[in-house]
């Protein structure tokens, strides 16, 4: 008797904690995206009737704006990620093997700072910066180094390098994880071997580190996908990013329809880069979400 | 049992503040930027005891906003009169304007027709004007000493110094100054289609010379007061604006015609206190809270006799850049028909992806 009631008391709090999320997960994000899906398959005929069709979809691989538009963001947002990483990796080696114990904390404080503040605030940052008007031109008007200002903004570097700032963060924190685990001795074993540092760097650290830079990775990717502010704000007239034709087909063209089966290619798409990716360096999806 | 207890009155709590916070009356306004001056606000709180919560959007947005729940959410939205019978008759989103309870006294009579015969959906009338306005050009005559119509924001002479914004009216105004009338071809949406991709390709054309496409207006007047920019398409109101700050700027009637709009007052279809609606519209439309209004925006309203309490400032402004033939000129939108936002959609991203 008493086995059974603790087993009964045991569903009650499973059933309690899981409530929450399930209605979540249910009413937030799994019945929305039933509804866009059977949007998605639905136009309107000339009359205005709706009916089923596969057009919102064969409107994409049609227009080749919206196509490559798509192949354009994923690239970019691949260069990002890579960029990501170049910059990430001895940020986060710096943390966790050279720089002193005491001070890891307070360096990864400084990386996390920045993050306090809104993504919007932090990208009108560096339109303040960047701007022809602006703090970096002035300064290099004053100095002498240029006779007159040139316009930063606005361009496919720029845009980039605001992404990288703004996914930075999502790639060294897993990377400080997994580099935390390496022992320092296998990098002293190789130095005492006679290897130089680019070897230890591809033999060693990057094999170690694997788990790290995809889990890094898919952060980064997805969030650059799916970015809309800093593409939008900080490229300027040559920024087409998908997710802006996502919300001009919402907004602008009032076409749900077309908009939500805009929304599930970049779902299905991006998905497949990020299973391409795994494939690619061999990982499990189950293996680098830990 | 202490946890119970604590949780019981912590939840006890926020119902009890939750329906404290209910029970005072608010008018929850979907409106553009500017429209309810803080001012205004907090005399109509003092009169009425009702709060107004603004939230600021355009006109793209607030028609989404309101299809997303069906016309729930807010108590009075404020779109422009052309983007309402199409809206109204597909989705459904408004409720009808019951002119019983609107002090139409107070309201320019010729305006209040207009509005009301472009609003007819079903026999009934979906909107009360609130202010007007143009579309045209602002210019920094010291950098850009020639400009006179929309084809100068086309122009190579200013290359890097234009601006505009990637929405309609860019459309609209290009076509004008082809000597085309887009308004003509609303009903023809062949016609209309084929008119768009010539503006479309004109635009894809002039792209290397654009600064950018602005997206938001206090971004461009900060550009133009910059000098970043010395041509751009936008309202007449930010023109104005910065006149004042800088005599060398100014708001132009282009030569083909200002676009002129009026913004409105609707209510939405599951409004939850239309009367605090009905009680905001007869209390800004007022002439000595319409000048306020006025003054602060640089803005016309449809108030009867407000314009006459306006600064003198603001008259001048609008003597200067509207001589008799460029008010004969301005081009007023007429109700829009609904597939064409798909095909300027299209168009829009065509620029916009191009190279």
């Amino acid at each position: 008797m008493k086995a059974f009631s603790g087993k009964l008391h045991i569903q009650w709090t499973l059933v309690c904690f899981l409530t929450p999320v399930v209605l979540w997960l249910s009413l937030l994000i799994v019945l929305p995206h039933i509804d866009l899906l059977l949007m998605s398959f639905r136009t309107e005929d000339d009359s205005g009737r709706l009916m089923w069709s596969l057009s919102n979809y064969m409107l994409f691989f049609r227009e080749p704006i919206y196509w490559l538009t798509f192949v354009r963001t994923a690239v970019y947002s691949i260069l990002v990620t890579f960029l990501t990483f170049v910059i990430a990796l001895p940020v986060a080696f710096y943390i966790t093997k050279v720089a002193a114990p005491r001070f890891q904390g307070f360096l990864t404080l400084l990386l996390l700072l920045p993050f306090w503040v809104s993504e919007l605030v932090r990208v009108y940052g560096w339109m303040i910066l960047l701007r022809e008007s602006g703090v970096i031109n002035h300064f290099l008007l004053k100095t002498g180094i240029l006779d007159r200002p040139v316009e930063m903004l606005y361009n496919d570097v720029t845009m980039i390098m605001g992404l990288v700032y703004t996914s930075m963060l999502f790639m060294v924190v897993p990377l400080i994880g997994v580099l935390e685990s390496l022992d320092d001795s296998l990098i002293e074993a190789a130095y005492d071997l006679g290897a130089n540092m680019w070897s230890i760097l591809i033999k060693i650290i990057i094999p170690h580190a694997v788990p790290g830079i995809v889990s890094g990775s898919i952060v980064v990717f997805m969030l650059t996908l799916g970015n809309y502010l800093t593409p939008n704000l900080m490229g300027g007239k040559n920024s087409l990013w998908f997710t802006e034709q996502i919300y001009n087909q919402f907004i602008a063209s009032f076409n749900w329809n077309q908009g939500s089966a805009f929304g599930f290619l970049l779902l299905v798409l991006s998905s497949l880069v990020i299973w391409v990716g795994l494939k690619l360096t061999n990982q499990k999806l189950s293996k680098v979400v830990k | 049992m202490k946890r119970i207890t604590i949780s019981t009155i912590l939840i006890f709590v926020f119902v009890v503040a939750g329906l404290g916070v209910a029970s005072a009356e608010e008018l929850s306004l979907l409106t553009w930027k500017g429209y309810a001056p803080k001012v205004l606000v907090d005399k109509f709180k003092q009169e009425t005891g009702i709060d107004v919560n603004v939230t600021y959007t355009n006109n793209e947005e607030m028609i989404a906003k309101l299809r997303a729940t069906r016309g729930a959410g807010f108590d009075l939205a404020q779109p422009s009169q052309d983007r309402i019978s199409s809206v109204q008759e597909k989705y459904n989103i408004y409720q009808p304007i019951d002119f019983t309870k609107i002090d139409t006294a107070q309201i320019i009579p010729s305006m209040l027709e207009a509005v009301k015969k472009n609003t007819l959906v079903g026999g009934k009338s979906y909107a009360v004007p609130f202010c007007w306005g143009t579309s045209g050009l602002i210019v920094n005559k010291k950098y850009a000493p020639d400009v006179t119509d929309y084809s100068d924001l086309l122009s190579e002479k200013y290359k890097g110094r234009i601006s505009y914004r990637l929405k309609r009216p860019t459309l609209i105004a290009q076509a004008f100054a082809m000597g085309e009338d887009p308004f003509a071809k609303y009903g023809d949406e062949k016609a209309y289609k084929a008119l768009m991709e010539k503006v479309g390709q004109t635009l894809i054309d002039a792209k290397p010379l654009v600064q950018s496409y602005w997206t938001n207006g206090d971004a461009l007047l900060q550009s133009m007061r910059s000098g970043e920019v010395y041509v751009a398409m936008a309202w007449d109101n930010g023109g104005w604006k910065l006149h004042a700050e800088n005599p060398d700027i100014d708001f132009l009637a282009p030569k083909s015609g200002a676009l002129g709009w009026i913004d409105t007052f609707a209510i939405p279809a599951k409004a939850k206190n239309p009367d605090a609606a009905y009680k905001w519209i007869n209390f800004i439309l007022r002439p000595e809270n319409a000048v306020v209004f006025i003054n602060m925006e640089k803005t016309p309203t449809a108030s009867a006799g407000a314009t006459k309490l306006a600064e003198p400032e603001v008259r001048g402004n609008f003597e200067r850049s509207f001589p008799q033939e460029a008010i004969d000129n301005i081009k007023w939108y007429p109700p829009v028909p609904a597939k064409l936002e798909s095909i300027e959609g299209e168009i829009l991203d065509k620029v916009k992806a191009s190279r």
